[in-house]
């Protein structure tokens, strides 16, 4: 009894050990995480013909730039993010809810293709959800 | 069982079929009674992947056996614009005990009216009402029950947080529920002094990533039957969101007592098609 006493205290203890966490930055993999998480939404995007329209004016490089600056200061990295208000880029565009749903669908298929796990995921959808209001029906 | 394994097959082998915009598992599983919600609790979410302005349909069968009784549902439905859900479910109450059967229809229709269950600081809140008409009446009518039919209003709020716990995202429900339902109606509507009751029901899931998911739920009854107790129903079960077209709910159940047999536990197995 005294011994599983002692191995349940140890895992307790064991699973409550505070490790320095790393960033939210560096757990998307850094510079070239964001870099590739970017890149695999704008692939996705591409080949999306439900939302690709609303992107037929937009500079991509300048875009690319943009969102790669955003997600980099958002999950706490070394960036400032140079463009409007999420509520002054969208507006006018009519974007739906379901143009919102399918951007989200290929940013999870970003991380997941990029091997993100699953907490820092999360972490990050966290941080993307509340914009849906500045966002969608602008 | 036989049928809910071939189509669970069938589901697998459709691999991507037409889907709606929805984020994968946001459309619930769907409950015994044909809405979408957990295996005993509706919840807020509309069922299948119509985002805005997209249409989608779903099936499911499901079985629930416990000692001395088994429930076993099948059902279709439709959404649309992520805001409007109809649904039809045959209930088929069987007395492996006592002998005999107890069949129910239920039509049900919720209508979203506010949040999002992903996006917004407040839940997503429904309102749904649910029409039921037993096909068997003796038994009911013997043991008390006034009315063969029955309707129940309810009003659920749902929402998802996410990195909640250990970095998952947790759904946490609220439903209540007006009800002159003899368990869930089996067992008839109203009769001598029923009324409608607000019942409270509660869910609460984890999600351990995109496709798997764990969930407990508490439905609280009435207990208006004068022959026998009727009890809250609890169940705690596991949901795969195979791809937006299939999913398979495993569970277990604590019904409590029915019709005098006591303690009726015992497992939970729905298996769902969206399109």
């Amino acid at each position: 009894m005294v011994k599983y006493l002692l191995f349940v205290t140890t895992l307790v203890l064991t699973a409550c050990q505070h490790h320095p966490e790393a960033s939210l930055y560096q757990r998307l993999g850094g510079e070239t995480g964001v870099e590739n998480i970017v890149d695999g939404v704008l692939s996705g995007i591409e080949h999306d013909s439900s939302i690709v329209h609303h992107f037929a004016d937009t500079d991509i490089p300048r875009f690319r730039r943009l969102l790669i600056e955003q997600f980099c200061e958002l999950a706490g990295g070394p960036c400032k993010y140079t463009g409007a208000s999420m509520q002054e880029s969208h507006t006018g565009f009519q974007i739906t809810q379901a143009h919102f749903d399918a951007l989200v669908n290929h940013l999870i298929s970003a991380m997941q293709q990029q091997q993100v796990p699953i907490e820092a995921q999360n972490e990050f959808l966290a941080m993307l959800a509340p914009m849906y209001k500045d966002v969608v029906y602008r | 069982m036989k049928i809910l394994l071939c189509s669970l097959c069938l589901l697998m082998a459709s691999g991507s079929l037409m889907a709606g915009s929805k984020v994968i598992a946001t459309g619930g599983a769907t409950t015994v009674e044909g809405n979408s919600g957990g295996g005993i609790v509706p919840w807020a979410t509309i069922n299948g992947y119509s985002s805005s302005d997209e249409w989608s349909v779903n099936t499911f069968a499901g079985r629930v056996g416990v000692d001395d009784f088994t429930l076993d549902s099948v059902g279709i439905g439709a959404s649309f614009n992520n805001q409007w859900e109809l649904s039809f479910a045959r209930q088929k109450f069987t007395l492996d005990t006592i002998g005999g059967e107890l069949r129910q229809d239920i039509l049900g229709i919720k209508y979203k009216i506010a949040g999002e269950l992903l996006y917004s600081g407040m839940p997503q809140i429904s309102l749904g009402a649910q029409f039921k008409k037993n096909r068997d009446f003796a038994l009911p009518a013997a043991v008390g029950a006034g009315d063969d039919s029955g309707y129940e209003l309810y009003l659920a709020a749902s929402k998802v947080f996410f990195d909640a716990i250990a970095g998952r995202n947790l759904l946490l429900n609220a439903t209540v529920r007006s009800t002159d339902a003899h368990q869930a109606g089996l067992l008839g509507f109203g009769g001598a002094g029923v009324s409608h009751k607000l019942m409270f029901e509660s869910s609460a899931v984890l999600l351990l990533n995109y496709n798997l998911a764990l969930g407990t739920e508490f439905k609280q009854k009435p207990n208006q039957l004068g022959f026998a107790d009727e009890q809250h129903w609890r169940d705690v079960f596991a949901a795969w969101f195979i791809n937006k077209n299939a999913s398979v709910v495993l569970g277990y159940v604590d019904l409590g007592d029915i019709a005098g047999l006591t303690e009726q536990t015992g497992f939970y197995l729905s298996v769902e098609g969206t399109w």
